[in-house]
């Protein structure tokens, strides 16, 4: 037997969570120290499955399994696609950055009780995340990924409702309630989706006997399962929705923007790029590979709200008077992409979609954690209270225009690349899809400058003043981000490599073929 | 030797890279840093120029393929460059022009704290433009396309306290987006319909597809055309931009990216040729945009939004030579070099009036000025006979042939384009002459700037005169090298084709009829600011001066209609977002929460009513039993 | 005479009981009431061993005896020290176990 090396990437986050929550309270700096050495070696490991995972080998590996209950033919089955080797490299390389840009979040306010941990906690909770988000990427097995999926929810809830954001947001000085308002949102919609995957999941269970994707996509494939119509409907919806709720799509979003504003700067980034991508994800895993017929039933429906989201996302992004808000209603437009991507099926889509969910990740942990920079300096996430800061504190406002330049798609840095291979993708199937979601770059461009304008440019605001500049710390969180984000806009080869024969065996799943060029289908 | 073109990217690009994150130990050196490297890659442009004239004019094109940029199924984007005689054309321009307003710069900017960075993004501009001309593909186009969109964000917002710059830039940016949907849906259409987007196979097989895609394809590469170029309807940014430094408005602004949508009609050129349709749009929009930009220029006070008119202007004409089809391709890359050269010559001469002005760009407040600037007013002046197209200057060759080709379109569409053509240089001769007089002659209307400093006109320093002085060579001789053996048209020829047309009046009549509309412009622009002298506040003038002053209500338009509509919009879908979408959502969980709390009355504590509760509870069970027995 | 007329007798008394129980304040009282209940519930038991001829309902009858009486001792348990704290045996006073 070999290493388990898939096991292995989620065990370590896992086990530094435990480690870093037992450090004594007042041995903050160790904590941190070993929160950020667990992420570095769990980002080693995601290394070493990058490399070790040949494109042109089967589809699913590094596969492990054993029996876990037995008694309903639950197994802890593991093994990787293309597309999670890309999603966990994301992770693993996100959290990292996050612990860095979070190093001062969660300080305890007050000295007095002394077994109060904070930091600790803050800290273990993001690893927490971590190791069920990337077992999440790896499970094959489809009651694993659910337990995984309502699993996280839970660290996730305590990371939202108990390190806020100490900002206020201006319009409510009662910071405390809204915050809570929001993780209770966040929780009980993921749950309200959850509960209803749980049955989609079993009902899967009754129908086909077993939880393993594998074997049921095989048996689906082969024709040895057939199912009913109308149960597929139902149990896609259910996948579905489930999905569609922590994607976010419209209408079901609204929970995104209080969590991302009422979230520290670090968590709202484990949200929308870490987190999010397991709704995106598993649409692309779960949905088209077990109902292959009901996904192609639904495209016209899911489409649609793909578009509404897209547009609407980044319509209600211009009106946003939140910094926060406004990057959160642009991830809203941006998850509109990826599920066109990723319904649109074809090879450039699903590929696309595939790589916006890495390439968003980058770009909004660049944008969203230089919004963080900022905020705390000024203590306001109202855009209205900024201007000017460019003139004092020109790197800062030049990595957050950078970052900015990525959400907006500027071609050379990643993000291009992802879009437009969506774009094309939609086009060359629905045109008129394509059409209305490139109407997206113009709504993009407007929010994105309109942010930059009104907090960087024009006369400096006496509060912004005395605005320090990026610290050492806050660079080196984001330049890397950058340099990565340039370095996948020209050469995203790396992933474009790993991720094309994954999009193949989903192209066939569905069993859709990408429509020829005209020219050639006249020949 | 195809190892070079790679080069001629990294150049600029290294600089821009060095400059913008070399920080501050630069800022005393930088300038330098930038300028030596855009004049590397202009030296190794006239390398390849060298090289490629010593080779047949079939053999001409070079390719240098470097990697794949987007291998997914099915769909192929690389890097990868083409340099044939329309790019190496571009190549000589830009890196010529902007090598001289790196030089220009390092004294125009001189005071700016900031200069370093200014340097840095001019090299980005350099790089990304000469990727746009160089690329063998439309999505690497599209690449520079947007690096250039990004590099003119930058510099038209250069002084970023003043809200109004930030303002320009932004709205220049989106303008620009919106023509950007036409650019990638042309190149979405070109890869449903042939499966690329490169140029060599989507060029050659235009054939085997239907007139519908192409004029499609066509019409879409318009809408881009026309945000870069700045041609109506989405001319509202150029105006606004002048907010950026003068050698910004010289180089980008006038000479290099606003003529991109120009180069890729042209390149296009086998697309347009099968789609007549799109051809007329094509035409239609150059010869509005013609008429547009020049009676906006007729109207302005500020002389670089008087000479931004003209540039829209004269863009229009190679836009319209560029619709014309096959008869027009050269003329109008050649009206694009000339106008490089004139044009830019004369920005860097209001550059430098403003430079000695203390800034003032209101040219009711020059006057008097072409003794105290002798060298200015005279490269200005070449610079001004050229755009007008005085005959033996550059504009006339260019010009002149633009209107001949108008006419040979043949058929009512030739005589009502040639007629337009000629109308544009009348009024072309206008306000030009309008500028020359209300600037360099006249009395003194010198006002003190806002400090209450009266200003002190002088001529500007050597290293912003002798760029001034070679573009003014160019703005004289080109024209006319060009011109003499037809040799910029058999250069070009092999590239876009050439086609004669059939003129209904002989040449000679057609440079006949545009000398004698010249020489009635000039006369009228003398008799109305030459003659008397020039108010200092502008008198309130006709409803058109009015109009032309705000850009003939487009801005107005633009205002009341997308900005005011869509804050509208916005506005009431935050408000949706927040009662309707959201509501729904909380409004189930009240329902939830006030049916719990009903319920909970139910709770009293009293235990006979818990007993009462149960004995009903069996009660109502053992009928339920009975009952079910019964049945 | 027919052993119908005890089960009618049983049900007589179980509603007295229930009766009571439910309108009855006093603790003592509704504890009385309960076992009055519990002894219908023997009357019946009994009454349909003799129906049927059979011993069991009355071994479930004795059954009923011993748990009534150990309820007996929690119960009295219960109502002494609720009067100890409250200084009544009104089970209305005791209305702690709501929302």
């Amino acid at each position: 037997m070999s290493f388990p090396l898939l096991t292995a990437t989620a065990l370590v986050p896992a086990v530094g969570a435990i480690v870093t929550a037992a450090v004594p309270a007042a041995r903050r700096a160790v904590a941190k120290t070993l929160a950020l050495v667990f992420s570095l070696i769990t980002l080693a490991l995601a290394a070493i499955v990058f490399v070790r995972f040949e494109p042109g080998g089967d589809r699913y590996q590094l596969t492990e399994s054993h029996a876990w209950i037995a008694d309903f033919g639950v197994r802890y089955e593991l093994g990787v696609d293309g597309i999670g080797v890309a999603l966990i490299a994301l992770t693993a390389l996100l959290i990292p950055f996050v612990i860095l840009a979070g190093w001062n979040d969660a300080e305890p306010q007050e000295t007095g009780s002394s077994r109060w941990r904070p930091t600790q906690g803050f800290f273990a909770l993001i690893l927490m995340v971590e190791a069920m988000v990337i077992l999440s990427f790896e499970a094959t097995d489809v009651f694993l990924f659910y337990i995984l999926f309502e699993a996280m929810l839970i660290p996730m809830y305590f990371l939202i409702g108990g390190f806020g954001d100490r900002a206020h947001s201006g319009s409510d000085q009662n910071a405390a309630a809204q915050r809570s308002y929001a993780a209770v949102k966040f929780l009980l919609y993921n749950l309200v989706g959850g509960l209803i995957m749980l049955a989609a999941v079993i009902g899967l269970y009754v129908v086909a006997g077993s939880f393993s994707l594998t074997e049921i996509a095989e048996a689906r494939a082969s024709g040895e399962l057939e199912m009913a119509t109308n149960t597929e409907r139902l149990l896609f919806l259910g996948f579905f929705f489930a999905f569609a709720i922590k994607a976010p799509l419209w209408p079901l979003h609204t929970w995104l923007p209080n969590a991302m504003g009422e979230a520290t700067a670090p968590v709202a980034v484990l949200i929308t790029a870490v987190v999010d991508k397991v709704g995106t994800f598993a649409m692309l895993r779960f949905c088209l590979q077990l109902f292959p017929e009901a996904s192609q039933w639904a495209t016209p429906v899911i489409l649609v709200l793909a578009l509404i989201s897209i547009v609407y996302g980044a319509l209600l992004a211009v009106g946003q008077r939140d910094i926060k808000r406004l990057i959160a209603y642009a991830s809203i437009s941006h998850f509109g992409f990826i599920v066109l991507g990723i319904f649109a099926m074809t090879s450039q889509g699903q590929s696309g979609a595939t790589l916006y969910m890495v390439n968003h990740g980058i770009s909004t942990a660049a944008l969203m954690l230089v919004a963080g920079f900022l905020i705390s300096r000024r203590g306001s996430r109202l855009i209205a209270d900024y201007g000017g800061v460019q003139k004092v504190a020109p790197v800062l406002a030049g990595t957050f225009l950078i970052g900015g330049l990525a959400t907006l798609s500027l071609p050379g840095l990643a993000p291009f690349v992802s879009e437009f291979l969506v774009l094309v993708g939609t086009f060359a199937r629905y045109p008129v899809a394509g059409i209305i979601a490139t109407s997206g770059i113009v709504l993009a461009a407007l929010y994105t400058l309109v942010l930059y304008q009104r907090t960087m440019t024009g006369p400096v605001k006496p509060e912004v003043k005395s605005m320090p500049d990026l610290k050492a710390r806050e660079l080196a969180v984001v330049a890397p981000l950058i340099a990565l984000l340039i370095f996948l806009g020209v050469f995203p080869k790396p992933l474009t490599e790993i991720i094309n024969p994954a999009v193949e065996h989903t192209m066939s799943d569905v069993q859709k073929k990408d429509p020829r060029p005209e020219v050639e289908a006249a020949q | 030797m195809e190892n070079l073109i790679a080069l001629l990217v990294a150049a600029p690009l290294l600089g821009a890279a060095v400059l913008l994150c070399g920080g501050r130990r630069l800022d005393r050196s930088g300038h330098w840093l930038g300028t030596v490297l855009a004049a590397a890659s202009f030296v190794i442009g006239v390398v390849l120029f060298l090289d490629m004239l010593g080779r047949s004019a079939d053999d001409r094109a070079l390719h240098q393929h470097l990697f794949s940029w987007i291998p997914v199924e099915g769909f192929q984007a690389d890097i990868a460059f083409q340099l044939d005689q329309l790019s190496m054309t571009f190549v000589l321009l830009i890196t010529g022009v902007g090598t001289l307003i790196h030089v220009y710069s390092i004294a125009y900017m001189e005071h700016d704290e900031r200069r370093r960075r200014f340097f840095g993004y001019l090299n980005l501009f350099l790089a990304a433009m000469l990727l746009l001309v160089i690329a063998d593909n439309y999505l690497l186009l599209y690449f520079g396309w947007e690096g250039v969109g990004l590099a003119s964000y930058l510099l038209i917002g250069f002084w970023q306290h003043k809200p109004s710059a930030a303002t320009a830039a932004k709205k220049a940016f989106l303008v620009n987006r919106v023509g950007d949907i036409g650019l990638s849906i042309a190149i979405m259409l070109m890869f449903t319909t042939f499966g690329t987007f490169a140029f060599g196979p989507v060029l050659s097989s235009v054939g085997e597809t239907g007139e519908g895609t192409l004029t499609a394809i066509g019409l879409m590469l318009l809408l881009a055309a026309c945000g870069k170029s700045a041609q109506v309807p989405l001319q509202s940014w150029l105006g606004d931009a002048m907010e950026g430094p003068t050698p910004v408005s010289a180089l980008i602004h006038a000479a290099t990216m606003v003529t991109a949508g120009v180069y890729l009609i042209v390149r296009s050129g086998a697309i347009f040729n099968a789609a007549p349709n799109a051809q007329l749009a094509v035409v239609v929009v150059g010869a509005v945009t013609l008429l547009f930009g020049a009676i906006v220029g007729c109207a302005k006070d500020d002389i670089k939004k008087a000479l931004a008119g003209s540039t829209m202007s004269q863009i229009g004409y190679m836009i319209l030579a560029a619709g014309l089809g096959p008869i027009g391709y050269v003329f109008a890359i050649m009206h694009l070099v000339t106008h490089g050269f004139f044009k830019a010559g004369l920005f860097l001469g209001a550059g430098s009036v403003m430079h000695g002005m203390n800034d003032e760009v209101d040219m009711r407040k020059y006057g008097g000025l072409r003794t105290y600037m002798p060298v200015t007013f005279v490269t200005f002046g070449l610079g001004y006979l050229a755009i007008i197209g005085f005959p033996g200057l550059s504009g006339f060759f260019s010009k002149d042939k633009i209107i001949e080709s108008a006419f040979a379109k043949g058929g009512a569409e030739g005589w009502i384009l040639g007629g337009v053509a000629l109308l544009g240089a009348a009024i072309t001769a206008f306000y030009m002459t309008r500028v020359m007089l209300m600037t360099f002659f006249g009395e003194k209307r010198w006002q003190p700037d806002a400090e209450g400093q009266p200003p002190h006109p002088h001529e500007s320093p050597k290293s912003m005169t002798i760029p001034m002085v070679i573009l003014a060579f160019g703005s004289v001789f080109a024209g006319g090298f060009f011109s003499i053996g037809d040799r910029f048209l058999n250069w070009l020829e092999p590239v876009t084709g050439y086609d004669h047309g059939h003129a209904p009046i002989s040449a000679a009549t057609v440079t006949g009829a545009t000398v004698v509309v010249l020489l009635i412009g000039v006369f009228l622009a003398w008799a109305m600011y030459g003659r008397r002298p020039v108010p200092v506040t502008a008198p309130r003038g006709s409803l058109l001066t009015r109009a032309a002053r705000r850009d003939l209500l487009q801005d107005d338009f633009n205002h009341v209609v997308l900005v005011r509509g869509g804050e509208h919009l916005t506005r009431s879908l935050v408000y949706v977002d927040h009662t309707l979408v959201d509501g729904v959502v909380n409004g189930t969980a009240a329902s939830v929460g006030g049916l719990s709390g009903r319920l909970r009355k139910l709770q009293n504590g009293y235990a006979r009513s818990y007993a009462v509760s149960m004995f009903g509870g069996t009660a109502v069970l053992i009928a339920v039993t009975l009952l079910m027995r019964a049945v | 005479m027919s052993p119908v007329n005890y089960l009618y007798l049983a049900a007589l008394l179980f509603t007295i009981g229930a009766v009571g129980v439910l309108i009855r304040r006093n603790a003592i009282v509704v504890f009385m009431c309960i076992e009055l209940m519990l002894n219908a519930c023997n009357l019946a038991l009994v009454a349909f061993s003799r129906m049927h001829g059979n011993l069991d309902g009355q071994i479930i009858a004795f059954f009923t005896m011993v748990v009534a009486a150990a309820e007996v001792v929690v119960g009295l348990a219960i109502i002494v020290s609720l009067f100890r704290s409250r200084h009544s045996a009104s089970v209305d006073d005791a209305s702690l176990m709501k929302l």
